[in-house]
């Protein structure tokens, strides 16, 4: 209960901090923004493209405005030496790292639901046919990008050129999760139902979620402390 | 130094810490008594910072032991009940004072009232809803030291806590550490400057790259010349 | 000793190895559909378990570091990823040959190619982040925990690209079904071999990565003085 309770106070605080400095989440949309205008560009989709790479335009446009949230979790904690002041606190560390993931959940989830309809708009794309499936699935693939990017976000956060080394390990450990949420994504966009091969998909974003989050959690003490 | 024994708030125990293959501390064994004040000196890259990193529990000892108040330092008990002033600052530039302080308290489980109760006693209560960022540097002192001191630690663990202080903070810091030490706590603090330090200490500890070279009470050569113990234990180097 | 085993093993590793250039350029015949390049085949798979076992140490070998924390176990984890990773790219590169003579193209997104890179890529990142961390304890940590993470993503990546190509049937690839028991001595033998120069390799780079850390422990002495 305690524990719990120290889980909510640390995403509140960054919750809050953000939101105070909004550096992230306004870098994460408009940047965003500039990939849906460049996927426009790239391949002037016809509706029938469209129907078919929704799902893929959409999360490489999820994974790199996350890639810039998630830089900033543990990040955030360098400045004045922050880090060292929350880890000599009594909560455990996994508290720790579970508060700050998912204060990064909740503003990568808000990047894209704001993100959703404007893709509707920008393709003709009516993405409110399947929405409660939709929904869960964002919150999927979104947990999973999180769970591993607080991770790695908390391992590099004392190695020079943090910002560069994020991606490189992120997408490909990621890529599991990618091609569920791909998946699942196009084919509940075409009105598909939450049914046969999509539960398959389901499934598998739901053992990557549990399996990386037990992973995180046993680890992190290890990677903040030694 | 006293005897380890019940009294004995702190015990190390031959502590080596490597850095790959380099041995940044070698075999350090001190203990120090309750409500005592350690002054831990030595050159830059002796291994001060790193052993007051491992009493904090920031770092494991890659060989020997800690126990502090009887605990080993990363268990949830000995955290409650230890404070640890690093070089920085460790408050958020985009929170309010007021609100840095009631994050530390609930994250160490006491009540709000304990983070007002601190910002009076470091005299940012006129400003306690103030952007820390908006803050002079001298304000930015105070609340840091305030945090430290939130959750009335038993040991007290200063890394370099005079240096860089404006004369305020400085004040602030030393009627904190004069009350802490009057309920009993204990107080460990690197430093360099030598006078100030043996005012205050009752045993000093000197490190030199690494080895412990002298661990003792505070004698009255050290007040008189602080230049002493150097002369009389280092490594001339 | 430790020299010697080295070389015992790299020199028995190469024999085999010429033993085998011998039967399966000289001795064996063409196959029927593919003609000369499907003597490729002979490094293509050892190679890919090579690769796969050189990974599989490296997991074990961080767990190890993880518990005992001993440098023993983090060199060894970061030379045998170097030498998998070494051999993964040569799986790859072999592949992508056999591909471009049979089927006319260098690459496919088949679950089988898909799959070994991202395993690759897996590794780069761990070759990447390596050397960007200065301090050896701190490495040798974090490296172990990266691992850990990346090996965990295996069996789920060759499992998600099954899922995946099932809903996005690949262009029919035939690889030989029954294979010519005539094939299978020079195919397990050429296993060992790639194995033996594998294990020679890292134990090269088990020394130079303890040279390494020893250089930076005197530069640490340097510091102090």
């Amino acid at each position: 209960m305690q524990t719990l309770r120290s889980v909510f106070t640390v995403a509140h605080k960054d919750l809050r901090s953000e939101l105070r400095s909004k550096e992230a989440i306004n870098a994460s949309f408009s940047f965003a923004l500039v990939i849906l205008l460049i996927f426009s560009f790239a391949f002037d989709p016809t509706a029938e493209d469209t129907r078919r790479i929704a799902g893929g335009l959409l999360w490489v446009v999820f994974a790199f405005a996350g890639a810039l949230i998630l830089n900033r979790s543990f990040a955030r904690e360098v400045p004045n030496d922050c880090l060292d002041a929350l880890i000599a606190t009594p909560i455990p560390a996994y508290a720790l790292f579970l508060g700050k993931a998912i204060a990064s959940f909740l503003l990568l989830l808000a990047v894209e639901l704001v993100c959703l309809p404007i893709f509707g708009i920008f393709y003709n794309v009516r993405w409110a046919v399947q929405f409660l499936p939709l929904l869960l699935t964002l919150a999927l693939g979104t947990w999973a990008m999180t769970m591993i990017g607080t991770a790695f976000s908390a391992l590099t956060v004392n190695i020079r050129l943090r910002e560069l080394m994020l991606p490189v390990l992120l997408y490909p450990v990621l890529m599991p999760a990618l091609i569920g949420a791909i998946e699942l994504t196009t084919n509940l966009l075409n009105g598909e139902m939450l049914s046969g091969n999509n539960i398959t998909f389901l499934k598998l974003l739901i053992g990557f979620d549990i399996i990386y989050t037990a992973l995180s959690v046993a680890l992190i003490e290890t990677v903040l402390v030694g | 130094m006293s005897a380890p024994g019940v009294d004995s708030i702190l015990s190390v125990d031959g502590v080596w810490k490597f850095y790959g293959d380099y041995p940044a501390l070698r075999d350090v064994s001190l203990s120090l008594g309750k409500g005592k004040c350690l002054a831990l000196i030595g050159r830059n890259g002796a291994g001060k910072t790193t052993l007051l990193r491992i009493l904090a529990g920031f770092s494991k000892p890659g060989k020997g032991s800690v126990s502090i108040v009887g605990l080993e330092p990363r268990s949830t008990e000995a955290r409650r009940r230890i404070g640890f002033i690093g070089h920085g600052i460790s408050v958020y530039d985009e929170l309010s004072a007021s609100e840095n302080l009631r994050l530390f308290a609930k994250l160490y489980g006491l009540p709000a009232s304990a983070a007002t109760d601190l910002l009076e006693r470091v005299g940012l209560t006129r400003v306690k809803d103030g952007l820390v960022r908006e803050f002079s540097r001298g304000m930015r002192q105070r609340l840091a030291i305030a945090r430290a001191f939130l959750h009335e630690p038993s040991v007290l663990l200063l890394d370099e806590p005079f240096t860089s202080l404006d004369d305020r903070a400085i004040g602030v810091l030393q009627q904190l550490l004069r009350s802490a030490r009057n309920r009993g706590a204990s107080v460990i603090m690197s430093t360099h400057q030598l006078r100030e330090a043996f005012e205050l200490a009752s045993d000093v500890a000197l490190l030199d790259r690494g080895n412990l070279a002298f661990a003792g009470p505070r004698t009255d050569e050290m007040l008189s010349d602080p230049g002493w113990i150097y002369a009389h234990y280092a490594d001339p180097a | 000793m430790r020299e010697k085993a080295i070389y015992f093993m790299g020199t028995l590793g190469v024999l085999i190895l010429m033993r085998n250039l011998y039967v399966i350029l000289l001795q064996l015949g063409d196959e029927m559909q593919q003609g000369a390049i499907y003597r490729i085949f002979f490094f293509h798979l050892p190679a890919a378990t090579t690769a796969c076992i050189m990974f599989a140490i490296a997991l074990v070998a961080s767990a190890g570091f993880l518990i005992t924390r001993k440098f023993a176990f983090d060199t060894a984890a970061a030379a045998a990823t170097e030498v998998g990773f070494v051999f993964a790219t040569m799986n790859m590169v072999t592949g992508s040959i056999w591909a471009r003579n049979i089927w006319g193209i260098w690459w496919t997104w088949d679950a089988r190619l898909t799959s070994m890179f991202i395993l690759w890529l897996l590794y780069l990142g761990y070759l990447i982040m390596r050397p960007a961390i200065e301090e050896p304890t701190q490495r040798a940590t974090l490296s172990a925990v990266l691992s850990i993470f990346a090996f965990c993503d295996v069996p789920i990546v060759y499992y998600s690209i099954q899922w995946w190509r099932t809903q996005h049937p690949a262009p029919v690839l035939t690889t030989p079904g029954a294979m010519d028991p005539a094939l299978w001595p020079p195919l397990l033998l050429n296993m060992l071999a790639m194995l033996l120069i594998g294990l020679t390799l890292m134990m090269v780079r088990l020394r130079q990565e303890r040279v390494l850390r020893e250089i930076d422990s005197l530069r640490r002495y340097a510091h102090a003085i």
